[in-house]
């Protein structure tokens, strides 16, 4: 028997029996369009994520107070002793870093902002003039911080555009005078809207001088120093000499973390690579439970068509002919299940794109092809057993079958 | 040398304890171009004769020559192959394949023996011409009648021009007259040298024949040769 006759006489089989293909055809699908789904909105979740981390700029280096511990062991991670506080000092003493381009330290509280009887819940931002440049932020309206020494604490306040529209509506904001907590500031500019970032959104901040920030809220301490390497090469470098400053300045011991987007990028990115990988693979197991059906069904199928076997054995078709018709039987099952499963998957992706269009929710090449692979690959195995079956028939036997 | 000879042979089914012995002391020889009927009671053997001669079955001992060729101890392939070119086999039921068409099943052992398509149809043409099925071409078994369907399996069965055909009560399902016109078929396919062996409870046909077997209890009891081919 030839290749395209075998492949002809399982498609005839194959389509002979409309409701038992159609069902296995369905289950396959299932399976595949699972994994193309659940993939996609895996993958789509990642590279939000990433993205929204990418928004940071490339060069940023975040210094935390206290010692992660998963840096490693040091002599330091023994004493036990509460982290010493980052301090504008330290923010200050940063500069003279000389791969450093721009440090803008971070202080931040939640107060009421009261304007002409209007009050207000909302997010204080005490930080530097580096600080827009920094994040790429723009300015709607007026100017940001002045730049100007970080323990000044100049009365005036930088605001969102949400803010903004609330408190003046249609009047101009610039140059009115606004209370923040007990402070009297003056507005001397908007930010642009720059959407959501860090759990930060800029239309609802009030941005502040460091120092006016810390009288707000009655500390000395910042929340985390924001550092800008001169350039991506220089992130190393740069890293190593804020250590040594800040190793300086804290008598040798260095209780402060230093973070780079590149690994916090790295983290997430391995997260919810991880994720997408485990959802793939719970998605995955509707694969092979449509193999097992797939057996099932090839089983009945020879049950069903024993008397044709043994018919087709009187005929002169060899054990290697009868295999091959029922393998090829159900791999052509698999492959119609898998390229319907293909286009449904695509489908529900496309769903979710539309449903949240922020969710880049596209099914990765290697989850597609791996789907694909999969139904091919369980229809065939699955379809082994059945066939072998099939040719082992005694032909006697199968002809007596009615 | 004879085309079929069979030498001792034995065939024991074992169902559970008991052992049926459907085929005992066996020998028997029949030449190219015979017209052999198998006759006997029901149990007698006669299809567990007829599987053997088909190489369906083996024997649990003694030889089966066919052309002279021991084919006892073929492989399951090369058997295949033999059935494939030398045997042809017309059953009772007819065993058509249900979801192929009369042309399909007819193409069916010229597909077994990779046949290329165009050859096939040609040859299949020719077939459904000289059985009177030309109009019958493309219908399914379930579209026709008992006497056509068997007509289509005669075509099936002779198509490879095999050395022999094999017929296990042919007509068991058929009327009278059907069942006639099938004799008829089958003894003009002898009259061109193929050899013909028909089980069958019939003794009317069975009477048609040039030889008779005649079985009880798995042995050859009778061998009946006609003195001379009989005129019809
Ligand atoms: N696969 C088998 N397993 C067990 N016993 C079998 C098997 N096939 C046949 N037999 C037994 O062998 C004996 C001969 O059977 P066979 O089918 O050859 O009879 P037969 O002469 O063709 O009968 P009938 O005229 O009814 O078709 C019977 O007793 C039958 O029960
Ligand atoms: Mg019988």
């Amino acid at each position: 028997m030839t290749p395209a006759d075998t492949f002809r006489f399982a498609t005839r089989a194959a389509l002979g029996y409309p409701l038992r293909t159609g069902l296995m055809v369905l289950a396959m699908a299932i399976g595949v369009a699972a994994v193309v789904m659940l993939t996609a909105l895996g993958d789509g979740a990642r590279r939000y994520v990433v993205g929204e981390f990418a928004s940071l700029g490339a060069n940023l280096i975040i210094v935390l107070p206290g010692r992660n511990e998963t840096g490693g062991v040091n002599a330091g991670s023994f004493i036990t002793s509460t982290p010493r506080d980052l301090t504008v000092g330290d923010a200050a003493a940063l500069l003279r870093a000389p791969m450093v381009r721009r440090v803008a330290p971070l202080s931040v509280g939640n107060s009421e902002i009261s304007f002409g009887g209007k009050l207000r819940e909302l997010m204080v931002l005490g930080t530097t003039a580096d600080f827009l440049e920094l994040r790429n932020y723009r300015m709607a309206q007026g100017q940001f911080l002045p730049r100007e020494d970080f323990g000044r604490a100049s009365a005036v306040a930088v605001i969102g555009q949400k803010i903004r529209d609330e408190l003046f509506g249609a009047e101009a904001a610039v140059g009115r005078m606004i209370r923040v907590g007990d402070a009297r500031l003056r507005v001397i500019g908007v930010l642009d809207s720059a959407g959501q970032g860090l759990g930060m959104n800029t239309d609802e901040l009030v941005v502040v001088p460091v120092a006016t920030a810390q009288n707000m809220f009655n500390t000395n301490t910042l929340f985390r120093i924001m550092v800008e390497a001169r350039s991506r090469e220089a992130l190393a470098p740069a890293q190593r000499q804020l250590e040594e400053i800040l190793q300086m300045r804290r008598e040798g011991e260095l209780d402060v973390t230093l973070i780079t987007q590149d690994a916090v990028l790295g983290t997430f990115d391995r997260i919810l690579g991880a994720l997408t990988l485990a959802v793939a693979g719970i998605a995955a197991i509707s694969l092979a439970v449509a193999g097992i059906l797939v057996m099932n069904v090839m089983l009945v199928a020879v049950t069903q068509r024993t008397g044709e076997i043994g018919l087709l054995k009187a005929l002169g078709a060899s054990g290697h002919d009868i295999r091959a018709a029922f393998l090829t039987e159900a791999a052509l099952l698999s492959l119609a299940g898998a390229a319907v499963g293909y286009g449904l998957g695509q489908l529900g992706a496309w769903a979710i794109r539309l449903a949240y269009p922020v969710l880049p929710a596209w099914p990765p090449d290697w989850a597609v092809i791996a789907a694909l692979a999969t139904a091919l690959g369980t229809g065939i195995l699955f379809g082994a057993l059945p066939a072998r079956r099939a040719a082992r028939l005694d032909p006697v036997q199968a002809l007596a079958k009615r | 040398m004879a085309q079929i000879e069979l030498e001792g042979i034995e065939r024991i089914f074992t169902l559970g304890d008991s052992k049926v012995h459907a085929l005992r002391a066996l020998s028997l020889n029949i030449e190219a171009g015979e017209y052999v009927a198998v006759m006997g009671p029901s149990g007698s053997g006669k299809s567990t004769l007829l599987n053997l001669l088909g190489l369906l079955d083996r024997p649990d001992a003694g030889h089966y020559r066919l052309e002279g060729r021991d084919v006892t101890t073929l492989s399951s392939d090369e058997q295949a192959a033999v059935r494939r070119t030398r045997i042809g086999f017309v059953f009772q039921s007819f065993h058509l394949v249900p979801r192929l068409t009369a042309a399909e099943n007819i193409a069916l052992p010229l597909m077994l023996a990779g046949m290329s398509a165009e050859e096939r149809k040609q040859r299949v043409g020719r077939a459904l011409h000289d059985f009177g099925l030309d109009s019958r071409a493309n219908h399914r078994p379930d579209e026709l009648s008992g006497g056509q369907r068997q007509r289509v399996a005669i075509a099936r069965a002779t198509i490879m021009q095999p050395a022999m055909l094999l017929a296990d009560e042919p007509t068991g399902n058929l009327d009278r007259q059907t069942g006639q016109e099938v004799t008829s078929l089958l003894e003009a396919l002898n009259a061109t040298g193929t050899t013909l062996i028909v089980v069958t409870h019939d003794p009317n046909m069975g009477g048609r024949a040039h030889r008779q077997l005649f079985m009880e209890d798995g042995a050859l009891k009778q061998d009946l040769r006609a003195p001379s081919p009989r005129i019809r």
